[in-house]
């Protein structure tokens, strides 16, 4: 005899237990964190490199950076001045909740204000596992193309800031703003933005006291 | 991609129910996946035939319910679907619009002997 038992629970919701454990681990310890995804080529490391070198003197700051191999990545964030940890997924496309969990044990929590996460560059998976991070940051840039809010509807939903990289490139290829922020605008209305260069510096300003503003007014509890 | 993890947790998820509901087997699972769900169900059934295996879902049928995502525009009340790229509402051509359907992404039922 077949009998049908109701469950209506949701697919992620043991990456979401361990996210929401991930957070009071950072809360405890009074650190303020980022996670921050983009296409492979989107400028993830530059810009992480670029917030460290700013905000070393004022923050105390680790990067946490999730590849499928190789540690290039946080050898970057470890030389421009941050406390670097590299998780290697082998072959996953996305960090999960449990990868967070590991890595943080590598870090001393205590002696951290700022800490960033650098997801793996893919603009589908990394929508889908939340990792417990305060904040989810995107980096489109302009070469990439307009249409990317169209066809990734899910990461730009899901994020609290957007980053719009490599604006110096604005003159040289077909890139419609308007178009581009119509898109943005219908999936996560009045989201913040800040369209910036990592090769020029042009609006790297902006971003750099977002961050230092948003970990000082969290951290002050 | 990520319909491997994604998987494991449909089995787990079944598995502890049909436990609780003291089954011997998981004949079906009914999964509910909205349009904007990104997740590709051809992809959690290569996943499911293979993780399954050795398990009291063994063979079970994967049924996915696929649901189109539905907008509604805050300022006119329109509904409508997706047409295209174009996310803006057809009627009035507002931005502010709700996303009504299409992000669903659950375990639903099973059915179990």
């Amino acid at each position: 005899m077949t009998k049908r038992v109701p469950v209506v629970e949701k697919i992620m919701s043991a990456n979401d237990r361990i996210a929401s454990q991930n957070r009071a681990k950072l809360d405890n310890a009074r650190i303020y964190s980022m996670n921050l995804m983009a296409s492979p080529g989107g400028g993830k490391t530059s810009l992480i490199e670029l917030t460290i070198k700013n905000l070393a003197e004022r923050l105390r700051l680790a990067v946490i950076d999730g590849d499928v191999a190789t540690s290039i990545d946080a050898d970057r964030a470890a030389s421009a001045g941050a406390v670097a940890v590299q998780i290697n997924t082998g072959g996953e496309c996305h960090l999960d909740a449990v990868m967070l969990q590991n890595a943080l044990l590598q870090i001393e929590l205590d002696e951290i204000d700022l800490l960033i996460v650098e997801n793996v560059g893919n603009l589908i998976c990394p929508a889908s596992f939340k990792l417990g991070t305060h904040k989810n940051v995107l980096i489109s840039s302009i070469p990439e193309g307009d249409d990317k809010p169209y066809k990734y509807p899910g990461m730009y939903r899901g994020v609290d800031a957007l980053v719009i990289n490599k604006i110096d490139l604005l003159p040289y290829v077909p890139f419609d703003m308007d178009y581009f922020r119509r898109g943005v605008e219908v999936l996560n209305p009045g989201l913040i933005t800040f369209p910036l260069s990592c090769s020029t510096q042009e609006g790297l300003d902006s971003w750099i006291s977002w961050v230092l503003q948003q970990t000082q007014s969290n951290r002050i509890i | 991609m990520h319909e491997l993890p994604v998987t494991q947790n449909i089995l787990e998820i079944a598995l502890r129910h049909a436990k609780a509901a003291n089954a011997s087997r998981i004949m079906s699972l009914n999964i509910v996946i909205g349009e904007l769900a990104s997740i590709v169900d051809d992809s959690i059934q290569f996943y499911w035939d293979i993780i399954s295996n050795d398990t009291i879902a063994e063979g079970a049928k994967l049924n996915f319910n696929r649901i189109n995502a539905e907008f509604e525009c805050k300022v006119c009340g329109a509904r409508y679907k997706l047409q295209g790229n174009e996310l803006v509402c057809p009627d009035c051509g507002s931005l502010q619009i709700d996303i009504v359907a299409g992000k669903e992404f659950f375990l639903e039922s099973i059915d179990v002997e």
